[in-house]
């Protein structure tokens, strides 16, 4: 196994410049209590109007005044790191955030697709720098040992134990991430390197030295392996949009709503599922957040059409009250099956496929709107249809001729002049569901031509049309 | 001012119009009966149009016109869309006329809004057929699903009662069905001449 350690020197700075508009200008992070602010991290231009990490804010107002303040927060570092886990998920199955500020890879089994080392590391380079992150990349046999590199170099790519021993042989003992107290006095007694350090019989240093310290040397070479949790997509999908101002109209919900719809999709496609039921919630200042729920027949990832779709249901929604936040949570996400397509197309025009002209329907009519018919295996003509989103199919019994429309309620009809075509036929059924009906059907023809389809309960009664042979 | 011209010169200008032959022989698909076939000018229902059927009444053989048509598409796996039927169509006789009931969809919709669906249907060029049975289409609807019906390469049909016959429309073929005597006729077809005798139900029923 080969680990890539990909250390963020800077990552509260880079996630805070990501979001300005002029990364150049001195940026200085502020941290502990409102009475004694502390600059936590400053950055190149701060840098060089001569403040410091550790310094006060009252120290360094003192020194300038041209600099910007944002506060360091533990919580967006923590979101960084899942972001960049989720773009290093993309190269390697098996991420790590184990060390703080630090994604380990695992990329020997990426590089048949990534290429050789130094290519993907290139593509690694190209895209954190796109993103915005300042980075050191090394690469080890071990995690540990990767990590450990980090420290010292950058771009240094070790595969082999020996080379590897040999690199870490010249580490400075400050370097090798033991604990502060044991490299003071491991300095202290003369040793500089780690190879003077391993000199040593293991004996007198597992004496001398809390036992960690030999855990620590022995993951570093390899003896002994690191155990490492490892980065997992999340299950469910919750983003939420905070609105710069109390929005009104369906219009300016849109642009939000096309944005939440693309990071569903992204993360749908990251993960290889679809969805097929989320909600969106608009949230209000006082009155409780109100629900679109978007439920579809198939699982979908299209972004433009699950955009359409929950713009379709938005309009229909009176917006209560202005809407302050957008929130989307879609919770199942079973597996999609992208639709078959033949490769040589009959129709060349197929600009909208069915699926979404279905749920573009759906959206507008309503969810009821569209149906598929099935038969059901029952004599009654009442019972025997079925409507229901997906068709079914099932063994039907043989019947006589029945008409092509049925309606919904039987209706009188009148005697004069009809002509009896066939019949009767008798249809006894459903007594054992309280839905008794015991009927001589016939095929009759009205005085004006048409054909119709008409009963005759078996008690007596008036002459119903139930049909029409159309 | 007596110059002679040559009959071809003026009928390839256009100046003269030949009134039995079909000019433009458009695509068609077969209805599934023969004689119904032979009958109309086209030789079947045009594609990519709509066809127009104005019925006198219901149950008058309106629907076992279309099934051989509609049997055939969904075999195929073709989806054909009926929109707003105005009754509930019997399975175990579609089923009876060879229509797969799984390629079959309703759609129900009010008002203006089944003329929207329509022309969704149409346009979007995933449906083989699509059936509808406006309750007010006026010229400029049906001009809409045309086109619609053209964009997305759809065989349209537009059930209207009988006394719209009178009202111009712009669909490609029109056919009214008669009650007394049941027969059928042609009152416009686009490309070609209108036969002037009527076929009788007999001949798909």
């Amino acid at each position: 196994m080969l680990w890539a350690c990909i250390l963020l020197p800077q990552l509260a700075m880079d996630g805070i410049l990501r979001h300005c508009d002029d990364a150049a200008a001195p940026l200085v992070l502020l941290a502990g209590p409102p009475q004694r602010r502390v600059l936590q991290a400053v950055n190149a231009a701060a840098r060089k109007l001569g403040l410091k990490p550790g310094q006060s804010l009252v120290a360094a107002q003192a020194l300038t005044h041209d600099f910007a303040t944002a506060d360091y927060d533990p919580l967006m570092i923590e979101r960084w790191q899942q972001f960049l886990a989720a773009w290093g998920y993309g190269y390697s199955a098996q991420v790590s955030l184990h060390y703080p500020r630090c994604l380990l890879l695992e990329v020997h089994s990426s590089l048949g697709l990534f290429g050789p080392w130094p290519r993907f590391e290139t593509r690694l380079r190209e895209e954190l720098t796109d993103l915005g992150f300042r980075h050191r990349i090394t690469l080890a046999p071990n995690p540990a040992a990767a990590r450990v590199l980090a420290n010292a170099h950058d771009g240094l790519a070790v595969t082999d134990t020996a080379v590897l021993h040999q690199a870490l042989g010249v580490l400075p003992i400050e370097r090798l991430g033991l604990p502060r107290e044991v490299s003071t006095s491991l300095v202290r007694m003369g040793l500089r390197h780690l190879h003077q350090l391993l000199a040593l019989p293991r004996d007198s240093l597992a004496r001398r030295f809390p036992a960690q310290v030999l855990a620590q040397l022995d993951t570093l070479l390899g003896h002994r392996p690191l155990p490492l949790e490892f980065y997992r997509p999340p299950d469910v999908f919750d983003t939420r949009i905070e609105l710069n101002f109390e929005v009104e109209s369906h219009q300016a919900l849109l642009f939000p709503l096309r944005r939440l719809t693309a990071d569903l999709a992204a993360f749908l496609a990251g993960r290889d599922s679809g969805v097929q039921r989320f909600s969106l919630y608009l949230e209000h200042r006082t009155l409780p957040d109100s629900e679109v729920p978007v439920g579809l027949l198939s699982t979908e990832r299209e972004p433009a059409m699950l955009f359409e779709l929950t713009r379709g249901r938005l309009e229909h929604l009176q917006l209560p009250a202005p809407v302050l936040a957008v929130r989307l949570l879609a919770r199942d996400l079973p597996a999609f099956t992208p639709a078959h397509q033949a490769l040589f197309d009959e129709r060349p025009q197929q600009n909208v496929p069915w699926e979404q002209l279905r749920e573009r329907l759906r959206a507008r009519l309503g969810d009821d709107a569209v149906v598929s018919l099935s038969a059901r295996a029952d004599h009654r003509p009442e019972c025997a249809w079925r409507e229901s989103s997906l068709a079914h199919t099932e063994p039907l019994p043989q019947v006589g001729l029945r008409p092509g429309w049925l309606l919904s309620t039987p209706q009188p009809l009148r005697e004069e002049g009809l002509l009896t075509l066939a019949g009767p036929e008798r249809i006894e059924s459903g007594w054992w569901d309280g839905a008794d009906a015991r009927r001589d059907y016939y095929r009759v023809q009205t005085a004006t031509g048409q054909q119709g389809w008409a009963f005759r309960a078996l008690t007596g009664g008036p002459l119903l049309l139930h049909g029409w042979f159309a | 001012m007596t110059a002679v011209v040559a009959l071809d010169s003026l009928l390839d200008t256009r100046r003269v119009w030949r009134g039995q032959a079909i000019t433009s022989r458009t695509a068609v698909q077969p209805t599934g009966h023969a004689t119904l076939d032979e009958f109309l000018p086209g030789g079947g229902w045009p594609e990519s149009a709509i066809s127009e059927l104005l019925v006198a009444a219901t149950g008058i053989g309106e629907l076992s016109l279309l099934w051989p048509t509609l049997a055939r598409l969904t075999t195929a796996g073709e989806r054909v869309v009926l929109i707003t039927p105005p009754h509930r169509p019997y399975p175990q006789a579609w089923l009876a006329a060879g229509v797969d009931l799984r390629w079959l969809t309703i759609v129900q919709a009010k008002g203006r809004d089944a003329l929207w669906a329509a022309e969704q249907c149409l346009r979007s060029g995933s449906c083989a057929a699509v059936l509808c049975w406006p309750q007010q289409a006026d010229d400029r609807a049906l001009r809409r699903l045309q086109v619609a019906a053209e964009t997305g390469q759809t065989l349209g049909f537009v059930y209207r009662p009988l006394h719209e016959a009178s009202n111009p429309s712009p669909a490609a073929l029109r056919l009214t069905i008669e009650a007394q005597p049941a027969q059928l006729r042609v009152i416009k077809c686009r490309g070609g001449l209108a036969p002037g005798q009527a076929l009788p139900a007999s001949a798909w029923q």
